[in-house]
């Protein structure tokens, strides 16, 4: 399982009611389910993860986020995990509003555009960043609207969101992020990964 | 003798109270049974059967000789693994495969019910088929599923009978029935009782029946069963062994030709007064107005784990109307999956050999098994 899945799992607390929005073929459910608590469901919109979830057992409903979370009441869940794909929707604010409507906190994981490579990849190449984490091209990447660990802790500030934990993930490498170091953390970082609630 | 007295029935003694007022009692329930039931008793699965459908789900029916109606569903090895699960289905309450129904004999007149049988609902037919739980001594079964009317019956059941089962698959159908669907039952009924020889419903008393009718409300509603794309596929605008058209009223087309013959194969089989009688059921179903406008409290007493399938050329119970259920069950925190199934072949699709369908529906009953078998140790 990847780092981050681990990370996530940890901030989980044991037999908590969780939603995993976009649990694509279901690997975290599975771990979850096995380890930290039974009580846990997915929403994935590919048929075909959908399909995986269901052979692994996991409770999956077939769905769009961005359309389909409007159906369960407020705080019905303990977690809402939303593992990279912020990014990828329409309208993320209204994504994150719901998230934090129907969870009592969110986990959020963002992949971070602030990164020094992806930076020094338009700086000198004068050409859309790819890499390991941000691996499509201009014209064929899900992600309309790239932001940056920075970005989203601007935007949670703003929106006078909570952060309960705030972690970045450099290599394999975990750190804490503050207020302090975020603008370093920004720059070594892969990937961002909040405990968020409202 | 009667071609019903060799297939198993349960007569059921006790008092039915029906929806149109009438009580009912010593009525036949004809019910048939795959596979074994265990000794803890926990692996039956009550299936549920659709507007023309019948007891026999798997093998060769005895009456008609044919395959059973979900073969590639339920069998040996199948989605529904008779090595494993016991099945069970029930002929519905107003059916003509030797269960209760309008060509079952009255002995106030000794003739047939005719259209004096009561007007039958969705919950009466549940509720009839609750007394073979008891009859085998159930307390809970493992699933309740079914297609189309199989699917009403399965969100009826689990709101009459919140702890009568662990899970539910209802598939392709909806909680309460279209304006589109009544009118499409309508045309049916309209065209059996155009029929001279419907004879308001007394034709067995003359040995006479309704075939053009009721053949003609076939061939309505196999289109509806059918989707724009498959029907284009399947025949286009083909001709039916000839050259040319012949400018007449011949079945010129293949599709005509089709039609016509499943229209004249289902008089066979299948009694015009049930007809009458079901899709007046499946008209009258509506659940949530049952539960004041919210189908939430239907499920709300139940912990029975839902999983919900549609199909996405399915244009007769949509994916919108069964995702309807989905949000009804989730707004109360209910256990609950949903899955659409690409394929092209409309309603009927889950009647057919639908590899992803038969895959989740497999799936989901072998691990929501597991998972109980070892909660249960």
């Amino acid at each position: 399982m990847k780092k981050e899945f681990r990370i996530i799992a940890d901030l989980i607390e044991k037999n908590s009611r969780i939603l995993d929005v976009g649990c694509g073929d279901g690997e975290l459910m599975s771990f979850i389910l096995n380890n930290i608590s039974n009580n846990i469901r997915g929403i994935e919109i590919s048929k075909t993860n959908v399909q995986k979830c269901i052979s692994k057992g996991l409770i999956v409903i077939e769905g769009d986020a961005e359309k389909d979370l409007f159906q369960f009441p407020d705080s019905s869940f303990d977690f809402v995990i939303l593992s990279q794909t912020l990014q990828a929707f329409l309208n993320p604010e209204k994504v994150l509003d719901e998230l934090l409507r129907v969870g009592k906190k969110a986990i959020v994981t963002i992949p971070n555009f602030g990164h020094w490579r992806v930076r020094l990849n338009l700086l000198f190449k004068g050409t859309m960043p790819i890499t390991e984490t941000l691996p499509h091209k201009w014209y064929n990447t899900p992600n309309l609207h790239m932001c940056t660990i920075k970005d989203f802790s601007n935007f949670c500030d703003n929106k006078n969101i909570n952060f309960i934990k705030s972690l970045a993930l450099s290599k394999e490498r975990v750190l804490n992020i503050s207020k302090n170091n975020l603008s370093t953390r920004n720059f070594f970082s892969d990937l961002g990964i909040f405990l968020i609630e409202k | 003798m009667s071609k019903f007295d060799n297939i198993k029935k349960l007569i059921v003694k006790e008092q039915l109270k029906l929806d149109c007022g009438q009580t009912i009692s010593d009525f036949p329930i004809a019910y048939e049974t795959y596979g074994k039931l265990n000794s803890k008793k926990d692996n039956a699965i009550l299936v549920f059967h659709a507007l023309t459908g019948d007891q026999f789900v798997s093998n060769i029916n005895p009456i008609t000789k044919k395959d059973g109606w979900w073969k590639y569903a339920v069998g040996s090895g199948k989605a529904i693994d008779t090595n494993k699960y016991f099945v069970i289905c029930a002929n519905v309450l107003g059916g003509c495969m030797g269960s209760f129904g309008p060509s079952s004999l009255n002995p106030k007149t000794g003739k047939s019910y005719g259209n004096d049988f009561p007007v039958i609902t969705i919950n009466d037919m549940v509720n009839a088929q609750y007394f073979l739980l008891k009859h085998f001594e159930i307390e809970k079964l493992f699933c309740v599923t079914g297609g189309s009317m199989g699917g009403m019956q399965v969100l009826q059941f689990v709101a009459n009978y919140p702890d009568a089962a662990q899970t539910a698959v209802p598939i392709a159908c909806t909680s309460n029935h279209s304006a589109q669907n009544i009118g499409l039952n309508e045309l049916g009924r309209q065209a059996i009782m155009a029929d001279a020889n419907w004879k308001n419903g007394k034709y067995e008393e003359t040995n006479s029946s309704p075939d053009k009718g009721l053949s003609v409300a076939r061939m309505a509603a196999h289109i509806t069963y059918l989707s724009k794309n498959a029907l284009q596929e399947k025949f286009g605008r083909k001709l039916q062994e000839r050259d040319d058209l012949k400018f007449s009223f011949d079945a010129d087309f293949q599709i005509e030709s089709y039609l016509r013959h499943q229209g004249s194969v289902f008089v066979d089989r299948f009694d015009a007064n049930s007809y009458l009688y079901i899709t007046r059921a499946m008209d009258y179903f509506d659940l949530n107005k049952k539960f004041g406008g919210n189908l939430s409290k239907a499920f709300e007493k139940s912990k029975t784990k839902f999983f919900i399938i549609s199909f996405t050329s399915d244009w007769l119970y949509p994916s919108s109307e069964n995702k309807e259920i989905v949000i009804a069950l989730n707004s109360i925190g209910a256990d609950v999956g949903y899955v659409e199934i690409d394929s092209d072949k409309g309603h009927d699709s889950f009647l057919l050999n639908v590899s992803d369908f038969l895959q989740a529906l497999g799936n989901f009953l072998n691990k929501s098994y597991e998972r109980l078998n070892e909660k249960g140790i």
